[in-house]
């Protein structure tokens, strides 16, 4: 297939629309909006396809939903703001176990923010985001390539587990521009049983979040707690890189992750021994490697366009395994490899 | 003997929840003649709300697809996008329809979305116990307005159906109340006719039904059936408000 040079925003949305996706509502904000305008021009010309421009974030995932529920592939997407709003229909997508793809190009926050790329929402997109007992998958694409790749496999994963799948990029992933090959499309495996498209002449169902039994809704959670254990078990991913002979392990993800293996390299060619690792899923959040990896590593650095969110996974995982140093620009700051790599010189000299 | 009444097969034989008197358990069932009538129980697809009639899909049998508060016509477009070649409801009560959700249904209706909303109007929030609705009449007590809503504090009674009625995008509005056998059969033949709309693919339909409440309200339901002619529907009128097709001769 051939090479093409697209921005992330395109090319997630040409990676949406080759995995089947038939269903877009969006509503525009800046960093994501060339992916809305994208589904705008392109969505129409695929068959069955739909794209509608949503009054609200609120509007449009709630949309979404309706559409999952009749059978169509999904996804709506936002940037940090309007992902806040999304979180009732998000919550509702989990409690309903309807699949669906929610992209968010995060920006400075909190508040409106600014424009610019950030890992603010890292909390908020790992921890269900919406209220009540739930969990998201969560993509973090740290190059254009990947976000194609794991924009695709972002409708087979809500498929397989019924439940919602957030892709966090950034303002920078979102609008850089790099070579892309579109991966191959899986043939879609939904069981027809759980779309609802008029009852025929059978029985009629229906798709409900409201559980007033107190027991009856403790079972529902705990049903998608087995649920998410599973995915715990069978979807963690991550990179590892050249961590063989490390003395200093940074963890980084998304497009920070892109700015540490700059650092590292240089760092290498100095000698010294860092390495990285860049969970892929932050959840389930590759918690097994980071703690091996602390058998024979003593120190780490978390390294993220925040004040510390992932921060916190880290420290659960190694539970004091192991020195966990934090470097962080928050607010819209990309640093350059040059700037960590001064950090991570005082975290190995340390 | 010939049968000349009984429960519609679209409605499933469950005791409502509703209270004695409440507008709700009427409208279902004429949702589910009207249903039964136009031979679509198969086809169709409901959308409950948040409130009274949360549990809608209990009485229905019909698909249904249950929206968060206020949601109704935005999950109801989503639906019926995907499946342009059913017939999609959305049943909200006033608070749904006409505050929280009334971004989601005054853009639906201004696409011209092709679904029927079912807009049950008793001026209050029911489930919730009380409190002032958008549609709460000026004076009116409720939890939350003690004193009576105050136009100066409170703003006023909205009519949606009037408001949705000015957008191109709708194609036949018509308010009903279910408080009288007359009012009952009136609104029967206007749910009828909104799905025949929507299933000529005229346009966004919606019927307000101006549903009694006697337990919030406070009265008998005798007394509820009275107060809907003689107060609510003054400041309410009833009667068709808007109808793209007038004029045109329909089988009703």
């Amino acid at each position: 297939m051939d090479k093409i040079l697209i921005s992330g925003n395109w090319a997630c949305g040409e990676a949406a629309i080759r995995a089947g996706c038939r269903f877009y509502a969006g509503y525009p904000i800046t960093p994501q909006n060339e992916l809305t305008e994208y589904m705008a021009e392109h969505m129409p010309q695929a068959e069955g396809g739909t794209f509608i421009q949503a009054e609200s974030e609120i509007a449009a995932v709630n949309m979404v939903l309706g559409a999952s529920a009749a059978g169509a592939r999904a996804m709506t997407s936002s940037s940090s703001p309007g992902i806040s709003l999304k979180q009732e229909g998000i919550s509702a997508l989990a409690a309903d176990e309807l699949p669906a793809v929610i992209v968010n190009m995060m920006r400075g926050g909190p508040g409106l923010g600014n424009i610019l790329p950030s890992q603010g929402d890292y909390f908020q997109a790992t921890r269900g985001g919406g209220h009540g007992d739930y969990r998201t998958i969560v993509l973090a694409p740290s190059s254009v390539q990947e976000l194609a790749d794991l924009t695709m496999d972002a409708f087979d994963l809500s498929d397989a587990y019924r439940n919602p799948v957030l892709i966090l990029g950034d303002g920078m992933t979102g609008q850089m521009m790099e070579p892309v090959v579109f991966g191959k499309p899986r043939p879609r495996r939904y069981s027809e049983k759980y779309v609802l498209k008029g009852a025929g002449e059978g029985r009629s169902r229906f798709v409900r979040a409201l559980i007033l039994d107190a027991l009856r809704m403790e079972e529902h959670n705990w049903k998608l707690v087995r649920k998410y254990n599973v995915i715990l078990q069978k979807e963690v991913r991550f990179e590892t890189f050249r961590t063989g002979n490390a003395k200093l392990v940074i963890i980084a993800y998304g497009i920070a992750a892109r700015i540490a293996k700059g650092a590292i390299n240089r760092l290498r060619d100095s000698g010294y021994r860092v390495g990285l690792i860049r969970p892929i899923t932050l959840w389930p959040f590759p918690a097994q490697i980071i703690r091996d990896t602390a058998e024979r590593i003593g120190s780490f650095l978390v390294f993220e366009m925040s004040t510390g969110q992932m921060l916190e996974d880290v420290k659960l995982a190694l539970e004091g395994r192991a020195r966990v140093g934090f470097y962080g620009r928050p607010g819209g700051i990309v640093p350059t490899p040059a700037e960590l790599a001064k950090a991570i010189v005082q975290e190995y000299q340390r | 003997m010939k049968k000349v009444f009984s429960r519609p097969r679209s409605l499933k034989n469950t005791p409502f929840h509703y209270c004695a008197g409440c507008g709700h358990s009427i409208t279902h069932r004429l949702i589910c003649d009207a249903v039964d009538q136009l031979g679509i129980r198969g086809i169709t697809i409901g959308v409950p709300p948040a409130g009274c009639a949360v549990l809608a899909y209990n009485y229905f049998d019909v698909d249904m697809l249950e929206a968060p508060h206020g949601r109704g016509c935005a999950v109801a477009t989503g639906i019926k996008r995907t499946l342009p070649d059913r017939v999609v409801f959305s049943y909200q009560g006033d608070g749904d329809l006409a505050a929280i959700g009334t971004a989601e249904t005054f853009h639906a209706a201004n696409r011209g979305e092709n679904i029927t909303v079912i807009f049950i109007n008793n001026a209050v929030y029911g489930m919730t116990g009380g409190q002032m609705a958008p549609t709460t009449l000026l004076g009116m007590m409720s939890t939350t307005s003690p004193p009576g809503r105050s136009a100066t504090l409170d703003g006023h009674p909205i009519r949606m159906s009037e408001v949705l009625a000015r957008l191109e995008g709708t194609a036949y509005i018509e308010r009903c109340a279910v408080n009288s056998p007359q009012n009952i059969l009136r609104a029967g033949r206007a749910i009828r006719k909104a799905f025949r709309y929507q299933m000529d693919g005229a346009g966004f339909t919606m019927i307000e039904v101006l549903s009694q409440c006697p337990t919030n309200w406070k009265m008998t339901a005798a007394e509820s059936c009275k107060w809907v002619d003689e107060v609510m529907a003054q400041a309410f009128p009833i009667g068709v408000i808007k109808d793209i097709r007038k004029g045109e001769k329909h089988a009703d």
